[in-house]
């Protein structure tokens, strides 16, 4: 497709940027498809019966509802969580395969399905029955209570759109050489959801807690009994009780029956099969904030507690899973996150980041929630460089990877949100970069 | 009937329904709660604080810990210098002094550990990995004893319980540094 070629009520001479950028209403105002030519199927006028050359499936009955239903069997061998390969070595000690990553060159919108959501564990899930569970606040409060599922089903309950990453999500771009593994690989540990559950607040307010109180100790129930401390300021403001995804009872994966959930905050903080909160005038130093989840710098000293997250984008398609067949007009988009509050702009490069244009933002823009952005681009064949670049509502603004690592060296290891780079080579192929 | 169904309906009946919804509002933050025992609380809460607050009874050393480790923790994790492949994958418990790791998990209790509380409270918690808390608190002691002393932090005879071991000071206690509420000055990305 040249730049000559009219594309029906299309500017495509609108650049916002160089490279080929164009002003992101015009996917606003048409529709890609209409360039697409349509078949026109000749209609026969003969004695045949009229459903010759349909589809089986408009001409057959199909099958039953079912009581939970399944996805496209076409989906279920492209569309699915990445989980690494164990050496049987591992296998045969028993190491549980602890995490699954989130394929999100393959997700549009903002909403993660819940059998798609990335986990982490730490010694495997556990198989909680919810009759036997109750979660424990006690420490420095007037009355000791406890809460069983039921329980917090009683309360008026919250419902809200955030994001959950893991704080080691996209580490491998702190490494030397950049990777050929695939998006979902590298930045897969991300994912949007809509949280029900009963705000801690209100729990906690029940249980009175004395003015003296700092931190509280959260403690699950897994195998392994994982335990973050987490700021009185933080329990106290939007920290919940989540008890459910997307409206169902949250996943065995997710902490059922109950997790704490800390929007923006790093991933491990939001305690899952959530069963002690102690509250507490200091933290606990636990292994899962001391040993690890702790940031090194370059002077060799570690941050310790950097909980809540920085502002961040990854551009989802075109990405590194898919190349571009031909020459034309292709819609960049991605996702955009902040720890802090809301995603208040995004801007994409096709150079590199010699320039900029703004990207459409798709409302509604929660807080604290991945926020999809949008931007045309005619590609006319040549080498590009693709980037997003996210602002926040508090004017954080997303670095460059090189101004992340002359700040916090490579050894940090959780963390990353630097802008990623997808190199795309004239043939097409588009590959992760450093630039 | 719920409560909060009962409390819904009570207030279409009466009249002044302004007033009652406030008063719903606070009603719907009270009390489904229900008092937890002393032993809740034991069941649930296995916490303990660098300072030595809720450490056990018990006792342990050293000897009892080499025994202990060959025995529980030796399918999983070397012993000092052996150096199988697929145990140093899992986790490299001594010999590392560089503390920058790399990756991370190559930062030991001796090079990175800033809390010698800690080491009892994680493996008390989670191992031996198949089966933790299955050993008794002295045995926990002793284990840390001896993962302590094998990485250089504390003497061959020395003895383990709640008030030895937050006594013992880590090579990198002053290793770290508070990020919370805000990340260090010379720690912020510049742009």
């Amino acid at each position: 497709m040249s730049k000559d070629k009219k594309l029906p009520g299309i500017d495509t001479t609108d650049h916002v940027a160089k490279g080929g950028l164009l002003n992101r209403r015009l996917f606003l105002t048409s529709s890609i498809a209409s360039t697409a030519a349509l078949a026109t199927a000749s209609a026969a006028y003969g004695e045949d019966i009229i459903g010759e050359g349909q589809d089986d499936w408009t001409i057959y009955p199909g099958t039953d509802a079912l009581e939970y239903s399944d996805r496209s069997r076409f989906e279920v061998e492209n569309v699915k969580r990445f989980i690494p390969n164990f050496p049987q070595k591992f296998l045969d000690l028993r190491l549980t395969k602890y995490v699954a990553r989130t394929p999100l060159d393959h997700l549009l919108g903002t909403i993660t399905p819940n059998g798609l959501h990335f986990e982490r564990s730490h010694q495997g899930i556990p198989d909680i029955d919810p009759d036997k569970h109750f979660l424990v606040i006690h420490g420095m409060v007037k009355n000791p209570l406890k809460y069983d599922i039921d329980a917090l089903e009683n309360y008026t309950t919250v419902s809200r759109h955030h994001y959950l990453e893991c704080s080691g999500n996209s580490q491998v771009l702190f490494q030397e050489t950049p990777t050929d593994q695939p998006i979902q690989q590298i930045h897969g540990l991300v994912s949007g959801t809509e949280w029900t559950g009963v705000l801690l607040s209100t729990l906690l307010d029940e249980c009175g807690i004395s003015p003296d109180a700092k931190w509280i100790i959260a403690e699950g129930a897994d195998n392994g009994m994982m335990t973050r401390s987490i700021p009185i300021d933080k329990a106290l403001d939007d920290t919940m009780i989540a008890i459910r995804q997307n409206g169902e009872r949250i996943r065995p994966s997710q902490g059922y029956p109950m997790r704490l959930y800390t929007p923006g905050y790093e991933g491990n903080t939001s305690v899952k099969w959530l069963r002690s909160l102690y509250v507490s005038d200091r933290p606990v130093m636990s292994a899962q904030e001391t040993a690890k989840y702790t940031d090194m710098m370059p002077d060799n000293k570690a941050l310790q507690f950097s909980l809540e997250q920085d502002v961040k984008s990854i551009i989802t398609r075109p990405s590194n899973t898919m190349s571009l067949k031909k020459k034309g007009l292709y819609e960049i988009t991605g996702l955009a996150w902040s720890g802090k509050g809301k995603i208040s702009r995004v801007e994409v490069s096709v150079d590199g980041g010699q320039t900029w244009g703004d990207a459409a933002l798709e409302g509604p823009i929660h807080t604290k929630m991945l926020t999809r952005f949008r931007i045309p681009w005619m590609w006319e064949g040549g080498s590009a460089i693709l980037q997003s670049r996210a602002y926040d509502e508090f004017g954080r603004i997303q670095p460059t990877r090189k101004e992340l690592i002359d700040a916090r060296g490579r050894n940090a290891f959780y963390h990353f949100h630097a802008v990623q780079s997808w190199g795309v080579s004239p043939n097409g192929e588009i590959k992760n970069v450093y630039a | 009937m719920s409560m909060r169904k009962t409390l819904i309906i009570a207030s279409l009946l009466l009249p002044t329904q302004h007033l009652l919804f406030s008063q719903l509002a606070n009603a719907q933050q009270s009390r489904f709660g229900e008092p937890a025992t002393q032993k809740d609380i034991d069941k649930s809460f296995w916490s303990v604080f660098p300072d030595g607050e809720f450490l056990p009874e018990g006792e342990g050393n050293v000897a009892t810990g080499r025994v202990l480790f060959k025995e529980q923790c030796n399918i999983c994790h070397n012993m000092p210098g052996e150096s199988d492949p697929v145990k140093d994958d899992i986790g490299k418990l001594f010999g590392v002094t560089d503390k920058k790791g790399k990756p991370n998990v190559e930062q030991t209790i001796g090079s990175y550990w800033p809390y010698s509380s800690t080491v009892f409270n994680y493996i008390r918690r989670a191992m031996p990995l198949l089966a933790p808390m299955s050993l008794t608190n002295s045995d926990y002691y002793s284990l840390t004893a001896y993962l302590l002393h094998e990485n250089g932090v504390i003497p061959e005879d020395a003895v383990m319980n709640k008030d030895t071991l937050p006594k013992v000071e880590m090579p990198n206690k002053d290793g770290f540094i508070m990020a919370y509420p805000k990340v260090p000055e010379q720690y912020e990305v510049k742009r």
